[in-house]
């Protein structure tokens, strides 16, 4: 039984160490996926937290200063500013009307700093299902 | 054409639901003429569905606009290769391409087994189309590919397609989801004999060895499939990394890591007849995983960037996976008696005990990343709270897990089977254990700081010089005794048994894949908006912006910068970052402009152009040693191709207990 005894141990300890980096690494990376209103009702507590926040990407709103984006998200009609501070590259999938996800942190001025921006197109090519049948895709018309 | 091709999968689908019956009632009630209708049925479902799957390959490729998956996926200007590429593009295609390589699949099966394994074949043909009708019944009920586009009751055509998302238009990335799916698909082979014999209680390892070569052909389109996404992200994104921990890419990677433990411990059964549980589990498990990994891009149950748009097909995913499990773990439990191993762990320094630490911490890293990716899912459903974790949790867990696998790769075939002797320990890794510490010592001294990187440059020797050790020593034994140079000794080695050194040379690609992450440690990166003429340092490179160009084709229109690379005054050459606008999809892509060497890589996205329409936003980076990641990989074919090779040498392996009942399989029950 004394050799089982070992291997109980090691294996124990492996599966601790991982089971305490798993939970460190919870607290240290851990992003709370909310709306843009639930944002607005966080109070003090939304500057804590890394915030994870979706939207579609209003119109128009795109803005390219100085190593900065700005743009605007909206979802149900409300909206929130969003300042883009990362290093990485927008994805190009990032455009007017995307789908997007801001990765970041609430700052105090009412904007949202965003380290990380993930966009999904908005579906164009794959229609929800049921609008298939009704609605054709629109005939293109070719420009060249 | 369009009735012809869903009536061809629709009959699928009843030649499916055929043969598995024909083919389970045949074995129960012992009727031969039934099992061999329900064989043939196996070959027809893969005939229908070639028809059905021809007929779509055809519309996109001669651009047949009425179906609503043509349109959507294909228009007029794309290449051939991305036309034909559209087949497993879109939802509905890559379910049907799911199903067609499954019924490819077993027709071969079927064939080479024609004379074989008569006992179990009818339960294999069972659970080989058990899986089919699913996917059938997903094609011909759920997703159909062959909608048509009807306006005002009457099937029209439009007059292009959207084409084929841009980011898919890449060559890597049109045989990227063939060679995942062959081996998603795959394991499902090695699933179902595994079940029939515990079914039907085959005594001996029968399964094994005849999957063991599906298994490691499974396992190596896979492992191509993963890598071939890392350097489509790599070479496309455009954010100069490889892996993200995205919910997709751990879906892949899921199967990956518990087919890799598989391969592992069916080793432990084959020469010791021990962890048969185990072995059942985790080729269950590998199965399942290869399933939800289909699932996970298709139901919306994560998001991710590269998911398919949400579908009905949630349900149908869950139900049949919940099936499957039940399934697994009524016949594991029921059939316990038979599943006794036949040795017990004897001492820690063991090659059992390594094959043991294998198993469990691949098996950890794989519960990891799949609580990872879930974690929204889990976090959601305790708490009400939605928390992501993002790519720092994955890389805190899984560096130091990787690390550990890695010093295993090294250990582990070195020890010998039941117990190791300290004087072995000392032959075999005293001069890679002192090259090693050197190496960290004189990498301290250069100014080496980060712990993980001297950690993982120290490990990644060690396992290199035991690999090499082992060459060299049993190559030069040969050598002399055949009066042979090292050289042909070397691969005489390797040829009398393919597996023990072809599985040597699949570990030398992981230590140099590691070589290669470990560069991630010294990355370096800068971005600048540049007009032409502009110039930017970063590292020893001096950048020089000399144009900015603009044009179009039918297809997509783009901008590139000409980038000149310099070094001191000395000209390295140009490089041409791109960004591009696809017509139909009105979607943009990035084409970077990498100087690859193999020290490092110079890498230049160009991120846009600034609203005056002036000067282009381009990213520098420097990856170092990112090289050697692709070059670990050709180098974990070429092993797992080593592999295949039959050994000149036939290997008996003594088992410890129970020799000589393997034959009874021989017999046919007719």
């Amino acid at each position: 039984m004394r050799k089982y005894g070992k291997f109980a141990v090691l294996i124990t300890v492996v599966i601790a160490a991982l089971v305490w980096l798993a939970s460190t690494g919870v607290s240290e990376t851990k992003t709370y996926y909310k709306t843009i209103s639930e944002v607005g009702q966080m109070g003090d507590k939304a500057f804590d937290e890394r915030l994870r926040v979706a939207g579609d990407v209003e119109g128009g709103s795109i803005q390219h200063t100085h190593g900065q984006v700005c743009f605007t998200l909206t979802q149900d009609k409300r909206p929130l500013k969003v300042v883009y501070t990362g290093t990485d590259p927008l994805p190009d999938t990032f455009r007017d009307g995307a789908q997007a996800l801001a990765d970041g942190r609430m700052g105090r001025d009412g904007v949202f700093h965003a380290s990380k921006i993930q966009a999904k197109c908005a579906s164009k090519y794959e229609s929800k299902p049921g609008n298939l049948r009704s609605a054709p895709a629109p005939p293109i018309n070719k420009t060249t | 054409m369009e009735n012809v091709a869903s009536l061809a999968v629709l009959l699928a689908f009843c030649a499916a639901i055929y043969a598995l019956l024909a083919s389970v009632v045949g074995r129960i009630r012992r009727k031969p003429f039934l099992m061999v209708s329900g064989e043939r049925a196996v070959y027809s479902v893969w005939a229908l569905i070639s028809i059905g799957s021809g007929i779509l390959v055809y519309s996109l490729l001669t651009g047949d606009f009425r179906f609503s998956y043509v349109a959507q996926h294909s228009n007029h200007d794309m290449p051939m290769l991305y036309k034909f590429a559209a087949w497993w593009g879109g939802q509905e295609g890559s379910l049907l391409f799911w199903g067609w390589l499954l019924s490819t699949y077993s027709a071969i099966v079927v064939f080479t087994n024609r004379h074989k394994h008569r006992d179990m074949m009818p339960y294999v043909i069972g659970i080989l189309m058990f899986v089919q009708t699913f996917f059938l019944l997903l094609s011909n009920f759920v997703v159909s590919p062959f909608k048509m586009l009807a306006l005002e009751g009457s099937i029209t055509a439009v007059q292009d397609g959207n084409g084929l998302n841009p980011l898919l238009q890449y060559p890597a990335m049109a045989i990227h989801p063939p060679m995942l799916y062959l081996g998603y698909v795959g394991f499902t082979v090695p699933f179902a004999f595994a079940i029939a014999s515990l079914i039907t209680r085959q005594p001996g390892e029968a399964w094994i060895h005849t999957t063991r070569r599906w298994t490691l052909i499974t396992w190596l389109f896979q492992s191509t499939g993963v890598m071939l996404g890392m350097a489509w992200a790599y070479h496309v994104l455009g954010w100069g990394g490889y892996w993200g921990w995205d919910p997709v890419e751990n879906a892949s990677l899921l199967p990956w890591l518990s087919g890799t433990a598989f391969l592992h411990s069916v080793m432990m059964q084959e020469k010791k007849g021990m962890m048969k549980v185990w072995n059942i589990v985790l080729i269950s498990a590998t199965f399942l995983l290869c399933i939800f990994g289909t699932a996970l891009t298709r139901i919306g149950l994560v998001s991710s960037v590269h998911a398919f748009a949400q579908g009905p097909l949630g349900k149908y995913f869950i139900s049949f996976l919940s099936i499957c499990i039940a399934g697994v773990v009524y016949l594991i439990i029921d059939r316990l008696g038979y599943l006794k191993s036949e040795a017990e762990l004897e001492s820690v320094i063991s090659r059992e005990s390594s094959f043991l630490f294998n198993n469990l911490i691949l098996l950890a890293s794989c519960f990891a990343v799949l609580w990872g990716t879930l974690f929204p899912v889990i976090s959601e459903a305790i708490s009400d709270e939605k928390i992501s974790l993002d790519a720092a949790w994955f890389n805190k867990l899984m560096i130091p897990i990787g690390l550990f696998l890695l010093v295993l790769t090294g250990v582990g075939p070195l020890f010998a089977w039941r117990r190791t002797s300290w004087e072995s320990l000392r032959r075999n890794f005293q001069w890679p254990g002192i090259a090693s510490l050197i190496l960290v010592v004189a990498l301290f001294a250069s100014g080496v700081r980060s712990f993980y990187a001297l950690i993982s440059f120290g490990f990644c020797l060690f396992v290199a010089l035991t690999v090499l050790m082992e060459f060299y020593k049993g190559g030069r034994a040969i050598a002399a005794k055949n009066n042979m140079n090292l050289l042909r000794g070397t691969v005489e080695l390797t040829h009398r048994n393919t597996r023990r050194y072809g599985g040597y040379l699949v570990h030398m690609g992981i230590v140099l894949m590691f070589v290669g992450f470990t560069g991630a440690a010294f990355n370096k990166s800068d971005v600048k908006e540049m007009a032409v003429g502009d110039t930017l340092k970063l590292g020893h490179y001096d950048l020089k912006m000399i144009n900015l160009t603009e044009g179009e084709d039918a297809n997509k229109s783009w901008h590139r910068a000409n980038v000149l690379v310099s070094r001191g005054g000395d000209v390295l050459g140009t490089l041409e970052p791109e960004k591009r606008f696809y017509k139909a999809s009105r979607q943009g892509t990035s084409e970077v402009g990498v100087r690859p060497r193999l020290n490092e890589d110079l890498y230049l996205n160009f991120g846009g152009m600034s609203d005056d329409g002036t000067r282009a936003v381009i990213q520098a980076y420097i990856f170092p040693l990112v090289s050697w990641i692709w070059i670990g990989g050709l180098v974990l074919i070429g092993g797992t191709l080593v592999c295949l090779v039959p050994s000149k040498v036939k290997m008996q392996y003594a088992r410890t207990e129970v020799v000589g009942i393997t034959r009874r399989y021989a017999e046919v029950p007719k």
